[in-house]
C-alpha cells in the first residue's frame, strides 16, 4: 500500500529527515515514535501532500504521489491542535469531507449522523465547535477525518493536549475505532504508553532515520543500541570493554559480565554498553554468574514490588533493581542476572 | 471604604460595567471634541438668528450627489477589494526581494494631499502626460489617445491608489496570523486549493474583509479633493457639495443638511457592517501555528509574485515615481517652441524649498514644517492609541452599549472635514484652546479620523487571544496590570504596529480639517504643498512637488522607523 | 509602551486643564493684535516689524483657508471673534459681510489718497487694500507657432480659429471661475451671457474644478504641459511666471488678454471687527495696511495692485502686467442677490 522511499528533507539549513523509508500494510495501525522535534510531523505532512521533500518519494500501491496534490490523495489528517474550522458547527465540520467528494446531501446526512454515533456524540450535531472540551473536539476531529472514508489516516499526536485519565479512555476508544474501520493508519506520538496501547508496529525516529522498527515486544526484548534502550527507559546502561569472545566477557565497573548479544559482537578491546533490567534481577546470588553488590540506598514500594536502588561504588552510583521482598536501607545486597538477561548493546550510534 | 471597594468589585464583574469604564475615557474624548462642535455648528446655523427656514430649503440638490456618491464609493471599494486582496495574499504569503520597500512604497498614496496626487497622475496619464507622449510618439498619433482626467475613470483609478494601502494592512495582517493547520486540514479532506480559499480561508478573512471594506467604502464615500480635481466639474459627491454650498455659496443651512445626511449615511453604512459582520460573534480559535512568509518555490507561484508586484507597482509607485521624478526636472518652456520643454535635470526645486526670496513672514523652510508635521503625528500616535486599546477592550466585553457606542465612534469617518473644522471654530474659539500656543486641535481633529482605524486593526486581535492564555499568567500570580502588559501587550504587537502606522500616515496627510485650524506658526507639510502650488510660476509649482517629494521621504522615513521598534526578525505586514 | 502613554496623557489633559484656569490677558493693556485672512495672505517680515515697533505690539495672523473658509469663519464667530482685524474680504463677498454687521465703521484719515473707484462701502465698514484683476492668460509660444492672432475680445473666443483653446474653472467651486462667470455677465447682460456660454462649450471649452488643474495641468503656457494656450487666471500671473522661473527670464512665456470685460476686477477690504477689545490698535493697523510701505510690499507679496496710487510698482509688475483698461465689474448687491441662481444655471447650461 504506503511506500515512504528515502525521504529526505532539512529545517532551517539543519537536516532534519535524512532518508526515512517505510511501509504502511492494509489494515495495519504503525505508530512513528521519537522525541519533539524529530521530524514525525513533518514527515506526515509529506505524505499528506502538504508539503514537499527535498529528496526520495511517497508511493501508493507503487505508483509515484508526487504528482497527485494533496487534496486528490485521500488521506485523512487528523491534526494535534485538531484544526476543526471555527465557522462551521460540528456537523458542519464532520460533513466537510463528504461535501468536497460531491456526495447527495442525504447520504452526507447519514453519514455525518453514523459518525456522531461512532463518537457518542449525537447530541452534539449543531453545537460550535470554539465551545467543545478538548476530548470532545478530538472525536470530532477524529470523525471529521474517518468521515470521507480515506485509504489511509493519520493521526498528529492526536491525545496529546488531553489530560492522563482522558487520554487512556481516549486512546482505548482509537484503537476499537481504528479496527472496526481497519483504514491502515500512521499514529505519530512521543509517548511510548500510548504507542505501545496503539500499534500493530512501531517506527521509532531519530536523528532524522529510523532506528528500528518492529512490534513493540520487539522494542523492549531487542532494542537496537543504546539510545533506543534509553528512550525506552529499559534499565540500567553500564559501559565496558570487550575482553574475550565465546563465551563474551566484559570488564565494567561491576566487575567481569558474562552478557549475551543479539548482533555479532565487536572485537576485542571494544566498547560495549551492557543492559541490566531491573525486574530480572534475582535475589538468589549464589549459583550464579554476575553478581553485583552494592549498598540499599533508596527503597520505594511501586506497582506491587519494592524498587530499590543501589549504590555500588564511586563510578556506578545507582543501580536499580525490582524486588518482591524488601531490604534494609543502608544494608548491603547482592543480586544477580543471568547471562541471557545482560543485553549487550552496540555503542555505533545513536548515543545521546 | 471596604464596602465601596466590594461595590466596585462587583460592578465590574459585569460586562456592561467593564465596557462602560472602558469606554469612559474615548466616549468623553468623542463628545467633547467630536459631538459637541459639531451639534454647536448645526445649533447655530439653525438658530432663528440665522434666518433658517425649513420650508424654504430646497432639497434638489441632494439627491443627484447622493446617489453619485453612493455609486462611485461602491465601484471604488469593489476595484480596491479587486486590487487589494491580491496585494494582501502576496504580503501575507511570500518573501521576495524589496518586500519592505514595496510595502512602504505602497502606503505612500494614502498620505498625499489629492493637488499633488493630480500632479502625479498628470505627469503620467495627462495629456503631455509620459503615456501618451510615448504613444504619440510610437504610432505617430496626432492627439493623446487616452484621456484620463475629468473622467469617471479618473475617480475609480485614484480612490484605488489611495486606498488599496487600507485593504492591504488589515488583510494581509489577518491572512498572516491565520492557523495553517485550517488550511491543511481542508486539503487533507479533499478541498482543492480554490475550495480551500472559498470554503475556509475566506470565512475566516471575512471579519478583516469587511472591515477593511467599511473604511474604504467610507473613505471613498466621504471623497472630496479626487472627486474635484481629478473627476472634474461634472462629478459632485455630497463632500463635494458641502463644500460648494458653505465656503462659495455661504449656504450653511443647506451645507449642514448636507453632512447631517451624509452622517446619517455614515451610521447606517456602519451599522448595516456591523450587522453583517456580527461584531464580537465569531471567536477564531488560537492560531498556534501560523505560516511565515517564505520565498517562492514553483516557477507559477514566481510568475504570479511578479505579476502582482508589477501591477502594484504600476498602480501604486508609478504615479509618485513620476512625481519625484518631476520634481528633479526642468520645466521651463523653451521660447517659440510649444510643448518643448528644455531637458534636464535639477536640484534648484529643492534648493529654493529652503531660501526666503521675498522675506515673506509666513515663509515656511522644509525641515520646519517636517518637524511641525511629525510633532502632530506622534501627538496623533499617543492619543489614537491610547484611546483605541480602550476601546477594543470596551468591544471584547460583551454587552449592550457596544452595538450603540461602536457605530457612534465610527461617525468621524463620515463627517465632513468643512463641517467639523467650522464646528471646531466655533466651539474652541475660547480658553483653554484659543490661549495655547500649541495647536492642539490639529492632532486632536487627526486622531478623531484615525481611532475607527486604529479600532478596526486592534479588535479583532484582540479577540484572538485566548483568555486560557490571561487566566494562566494570573494563576500564576500576575496583576491585572502585568496580565496585560506581559501576555496582551505582545501578542497585540503586530496589530499595534499597524495601528501606528494608520495613525501615523493619516495624521502625516491629512489636509482638511488641518486648514482650519492650522496656525501660521506651526504651518505642516502638506499646508506647505498647498501653498506653493497655488501660485503661477515654474519655480513654485517645481517646489510643491519637491516638497511633495519630502513629504513622501518623511512618510517612508517614520514608517521604517515605526517597523524599527518592533523585535527583529519577525514579519508581520 | 502603557505606561510610557498614560503620563503623556495625562500631562495633556493638564496642559488643558491649566489652559482653562489660566487668567485671560486684561484688556487694559494690549500686547498683540491679531489679523484673520485668507491663505494668499503674504507680506514681508521687515514691513510687519516696522508695525509692531512703532505700536510696540506683536501682530499675530490667523490664516484660514480660501476667502470664503475665512468670511464663514468669521461669521460663525463674530459674537467672540476670533481677531481684531479682517482682511481678504473681496468685492463678491461685500455684500454679505455688511449684511452680517461684522465690521465696525472706520473713516480712516488714509481714505484720502484712495480712488473713489475702489470705496465700494459707502458707510467704509470694509476699507479697500488692493484689487487684482482675473485675466484670460495666453501662451505666446502657441500663438507664435501657430502664427494665429491673440483673441483680444470676449466674443473672439467663440470664433472657430481658436475652438478647443481655452480652459476655464467651475464658478461652483472656483473664485477665479465664478470672476469670469461674472465678466461675461456684466459684458453681456443677465439675458446673454447663457447663450454665450453655450456658444463656448459648442467651441470646445474645457471646464475643470480649480485653478491649480487648469493652470498647471490644462494650460499649455506655464509648465510647458497642457493642452490648452489659454486660461482663466489673474493679470498678474505672466509677472509671477517670471518672478518665479527657473532660470531668468526677459519677458514672460504668458501674457493676459485685457479686451473690453475680458477681466473682472477683485478688490480686496479690510475691516474691524466688530466685538475686537483692541480698535484703536485695529484702527492703527488699517491705517498701516493703507500707508505707503505696506501698499508697496503687496505685489511682490500677494501678486495684487495696491489701491494708494502714491505706492510706486515693482519692476516686474510695471514691465509684465498689462493693466486692463475697461475691467469688468458688478454691483456687489446684485452679486450677492444672484450669485447661486446665476452659478446654478451655468451648471445646467455649461454641465448638463
Amino acid at each position: 500500500m504506503l511506500t515512504v522511499k528515502a525521504i529526505e528533507k532539512s529545517y532551517e539549513g539543519e537536516p532534519l529527515l535524512n532518508g526515512v523509508s517505510f511501509d504502511v500494510h492494509p489494515s495495519e495501525t504503525i505508530c512513528l515514535l521519537g522525541p519533539s522535534g524529530s521530524g514525525k510531523s513533518t514527515l506526515l505532512r509529506i505524505i499528506a501532500g502538504l508539503e514537499e521533500s527535498e529528496g526520495g518519494e511517497v508511493l501508493w500501491n507503487g505508483r509515484s504521489l508526487a504528482d497527485t496534490p494533496a487534496h486528490q490523495r485521500r488521506f485523512g489528517l487528523m491534526f494535534q491542535d485538531y484544526a476543526l474550522f471555527p465557522h462551521r458547527n460540528v456537523s458542519e465540520n464532520i460533513a466537510f469531507g463528504l461535501r468536497m467528494q460531491k456526495l447527495p446531501p442525504q447520504e452526507i446526512q447519514t453519514r455525518v449522523d453514523s459518525a456522531l454515533e461512532t463518537i457518542n456524540m449525537a447530541g452534539f450535531a449543531h453545537r460550535k465547535v470554539t465551545e467543545l472540551s478538548g476530548g470532545e473536539q478530538q472525536r470530532v476531529a477524529l470523525a471529521r477525518a474517518l468521515a470521507p472514508n480515506p485509504r489511509l489516516l493519520m493521526l498528529d499526536e492526536p491525545l496529546g493536549a488531553l489530560d492522563r485519565t482522558l487520554r487512556e479512555q481516549l486512546s482505548q476508544e482509537l484503537r476499537r475505532i481504528l479496527h472496526q474501520s481497519k483504514v491502515p493508519a500512521i499514529y505519530v506520538t512521543h509517548d511510548q504508553e500510548e504507542a505501545f496501547a496503539i500499534a500493530d508496529r512501531l517506527l521509532l525516529l531519530h536523528h532524522g532515520v529510523i532506528l528500528q522498527s518492529g512490534p513493540p515486544h520487539d522494542f523492549y526484548h531487542h532494542p537496537r543500541n543504546v539510545w533506543v534502550a534509553k528512550f525506552f527507559g529499559l534499565g540500567n546502561l553500564v559501559k565496558g570493554t570487550i575482553v574475550a569472545h565465546s563465551p563474551l566477557q566484559v570488564k565494567t565497573h561491576l566487575g567481569l559480565i558474562h552478557p549475551s548479544c543479539d548482533q555479532d559482537p565487536q572485537p576485542i578491546g571494544a566498547e560495549a554498553t551492557l543492559l541490566f533490567r531491573p525486574t530480572q534481577a534475582s535475589q538468589s546470588p549464589q549459583e550464579m554468574k554476575n553478581r553485583i553488590t552494592g549498598r540499599v540506598f533508596d527503597q520505594v514500594f511501586q506497582n506491587g514490588r519494592y524498587h530499590i536502588t543501589l549504590q555500588i561504588n564511586e563510578q556506578v552510583p545507582d543501580f536499580h533493581v525490582l524486588l518482591t521482598h524488601p531490604v534494609e536501607i543502608g544494608a548491603d545486597l547482592a543480586v544477580a542476572y543471568q547471562p541471557a538477561d545482560v543485553l549487550c548493546l552496540q555503542n555505533d550510534f545513536g548515543e545521546i | 471604604m471596604n464596602t465601596l471597594r466590594k461595590t466596585l468589585f462587583r460592578w465590574l464583574k459585569q460586562p456592561t460595567w467593564r465596557a462602560a469604564l472602558f469606554w469612559l475615557l474615548p466616549a468623553a474624548f468623542l463628545v467633547y471634541f467630536f459631538y459637541q462642535p459639531l451639534l454647536a455648528l448645526f445649533n447655530l446655523v439653525i438658530s432663528p438668528t440665522w434666518g433658517f427656514d425649513l420650508s424654504a430649503l430646497d432639497l434638489t440638490p441632494v439627491w443627484r450627489p447622493l446617489s453619485f456618491t453612493v455609486g462611485q464609493a461602491l465601484l471604488s471599494t469593489l476595484l480596491t477589494l479587486i486590487i487589494g486582496l491580491p496585494g494582501a495574499w502576496l504580503f501575507a504569503h511570500f518573501t521576495f526581494p524589496g518586500k519592505r520597500t514595496l510595502k512602504i512604497l505602497t502606503t505612500l498614496p494614502f498620505i498625499l494631499p489629492t493637488v499633488v496626487v493630480a500632479a502625479g497622475f498628470n505627469s503620467l496619464l495627462g495629456p503631455r502626460g509620459w503615456v501618451n507622449l510615448g504613444l504619440m510618439a510610437l504610432f505617430d498619433l496626432p492627439t493623446p489617445p487616452v484621456r484620463f482626467l475629468n473622467t469617471f475613470g479618473a475617480i475609480l483609478v485614484a480612490h484605488v491608489f489611495y486606498n488599496t494601502t487600507i485593504m492591504i494592512r488589515v488583510v494581509s495582517n489577518a491572512w498572516s496570523q491565520m492557523n495553517i493547520r485550517l488550511r491543511h486540514a481542508a486539503q487533507v479532506l479533499g478541498a482543492s486549493p480554490w475550495r480551500t480559499f472559498r470554503e475556509v480561508t475566506l470565512p475566516l478573512l471575512r471579519p478583516s474583509i469587511l472591515a477593511g471594506t467599511l473604511l474604504v467604502f467610507l473613505f471613498n464615500f466621504t471623497s472630496f479633493g479626487v472627486v474635484l480635481m481629478l473627476g472634474g466639474p461634472q462629478f459632485a459627491t455630497l463632500e463635494v457639495e458641502i463644500y460648494t454650498q458653505a465656503l462659495h455659496l455661504l449656504n450653511l443651512p443647506l451645507a449642514s443638511m448636507l453632512s447631517i445626511l451624509q452622517l446619517a449615511c455614515t451610521l447606517l453604512i456602519t451599522l448595516g457592517h456591523n450587522r453583517v459582520s456580527g461584531l464580537g460573534e465569531m471567536v477564531i480559535s488560537p492560531a498556534t501555528r501560523t505560516m511565515a512568509a517564505r520565498p517562492a518555490r514553483t516557477t507559477l507561484e514566481r510568475a504570479v509574485i511578479i505579476l502582482l508586484v508589477a501591477s502594484l507597482f504600476i498602480l501604486l509607485v508609478a504615479p509618485l515615481a513620476s512625481l519625484a521624478l518631476r520634481s528633479f526636472v526642468k520645466l521651463e518652456p523653451t521660447r517659440g517652441e510649444r510643448g518643448e520643454v528644455e531637458r534636464g535635470l535639477t536640484l534648484q526645486f529643492y534648493r529654493e524649498l529652503g531660501v526666503n526670496r521675498r522675506g515673506d513672514l509666513f515663509f515656511v523652510p522644509p525641515i520646519a514644517a517636517a518637524r511641525n508635521s511629525f510633532m502632530f503625528a506622534l501627538i496623533t500616535i499617543l492619543i489614537t492609541l491610547s484611546l483605541g486599546i480602550l476601546v477594543a477592550y470596551a468591544l471584547l466585553q460583551n454587552s449592550a452599549i457596544n452595538k450603540i457606542l461602536d457605530p457612534l465612534m465610527m461617525l468621524p469617518l463620515g463627517a465632513s472635514a468643512i463641517t467639523l473644522g467650522l464646528g471646531f471654530i466655533i466651539v474652541f474659539n475660547r480658553p483653554p484652546f484659543s490661549t495655547l500656543r500649541f495647536p492642539i486641535l490639529i492632532p486632536i481633529a487627526h486622531a478623531l479620523v484615525a481611532l475607527p482605524f486604529i479600532v478596526r486593526t486592534l479588535s479583532p486581535a484582540l479577540r484572538n487571544i485566548p483568555s486560557s492564555l490571561r487566566n494562566a499568567a494570573r494563576v500564576l500570580g500576575a496583576s491585572p496590570f502585568k496580565v496585560w502588559r506581559e501576555v496582551d501587550l505582545p501578542l497585540l504587537a503586530p496589530s499595534l504596529l499597524v495601528s501606528t502606522i494608520f495613525a501615523f500616515t493619516i495624521s502625516l496627510g491629512e489636509f482638511g480639517a488641518s486648514t482650519f485650524l492650522v496656525r501660521p506658526d506651526y504651518p505642516t507639510m502638506p499646508v506647505a504643498i498647498f501653498r506653493y502650488i497655488s501660485q503661477p510660476g515654474a519655480l513654485n509649482y517645481g517646489q510643491a512637488l519637491a516638497m511633495s517629494t519630502l513629504l513622501m521621504l518623511v512618510c517612508a522615513l517614520g514608517i521604517f522607523l515605526i517597523e524599527r521598534l518592533q523585535k527583529p526578525g519577525k514579519d508581520t505586514f | 509602551m502603557k505606561h510610557k502613554v498614560t503620563p503623556l496623557l495625562l500631562l495633556l489633559i493638564v496642559t488643558m486643564l491649566l489652559g482653562a484656569c489660566a487668567p485671560e490677558p486684561s484688556p487694559g493693556e494690549p500686547q498683540s493684535l491679531t489679523v484673520m485672512t485668507h491663505d494668499s495672505f503674504a507680506i514681508s517680515e521687515e514691513v510687519i516689524a516696522q508695525f509692531e515697533s512703532e505700536h510696540g505690539v506683536t501682530v499675530n495672523f490667523v490664516r484660514s483657508g480660501d476667502t470664503g473658509t475665512a468670511l464663514n469663519q468669521a461669521i460663525l464667530t463674530k459674537s467672540n471673534p476670533l481677531a481684531d482685524v479682517f482682511y481678504g474680504l473681496d468685492n463678491t463677498f461685500l455684500t454679505r459681510a455688511l449684511e452680517e454687521e461684522l465690521f465696525l465703521p472706520y473713516d480712516s484719515p488714509m481714505l484720502d489718497q484712495i480712488p473713489d473707484e475702489f470705496k465700494i462701502d459707502p458707510g467704509n465698514h470694509a476699507l479697500p487694500v488692493d484689487y487684482g484683476d482675473v485675466c484670460i492668460n495666453y501662451d505666446k509660444a502657441f500663438f507664435e507657432a501657430q502664427a494665429l492672432p491673440i483673441p483680444t475680445s470676449l466674443e473672439d473666443l467663440i470664433d472657430p480659429r481658436y475652438a478647443g483653446l481655452l480652459v476655464t474653472q467651475n464658478p461652483a467651486t472656483s473664485s477665479p471661475g465664478l470672476a469670469f462667470l461674472m465678466a461675461t455677465i456684466a459684458h453681456f447682460g443677465e439675458d446673454g451671457y447663457l447663450d454665450y456660454w453655450q456658444a463656448l462649450v459648442e467651441n470646445g471649452l474645457t471646464v475643470v474644478s480649480n485653478w491649480e488643474t487648469a493652470y498647471y495641468t490644462n494650460f499649455s503656457g506655464s509648465t510647458g504641459q497642457g493642452p490648452q494656450p489659454l486660461v482663466v487666471s489673474y493679470g498678474s500671473s505672466p509677472a509671477a511666471e517670471v518672478i518665479f522661473a527657473q532660470t531668468e527670464l526677459e519677458e514672460s512665456p504668458t501674457g493676459s488678454i485685457i479686451g473690453p470685460n475680458t477681466c473682472f476686477r477683485q478688490i480686496e477690504f479690510v475691516g474691524i471687527l466688530r466685538n475686537t477689545a483692541n480698535p484703536d490698535l485695529a484702527k492703527a493697523f488699517v491705517d498701516f495696511m493703507l500707508s505707503v510701505p505696506f501698499q508697496e510690499d503687496i505685489p511682490m507679496q500677494m501678486f495684487v495692485f495696491p489701491v494708494n496710487p502714491q505706492a510706486s510698482l515693482p519692476e516686474a509688475f510695471l514691465e509684465h502686467v498689462d493693466i486692463p483698461d475697461q475691467p469688468a465689474s458688478l454691483p456687489p448687491e446684485l452679486i450677492d442677490a444672484n450669485r447661486e441662481a446665476w452659478i446654478n444655471a451655468w451648471l445646467e447650461a455649461v454641465l448638463d
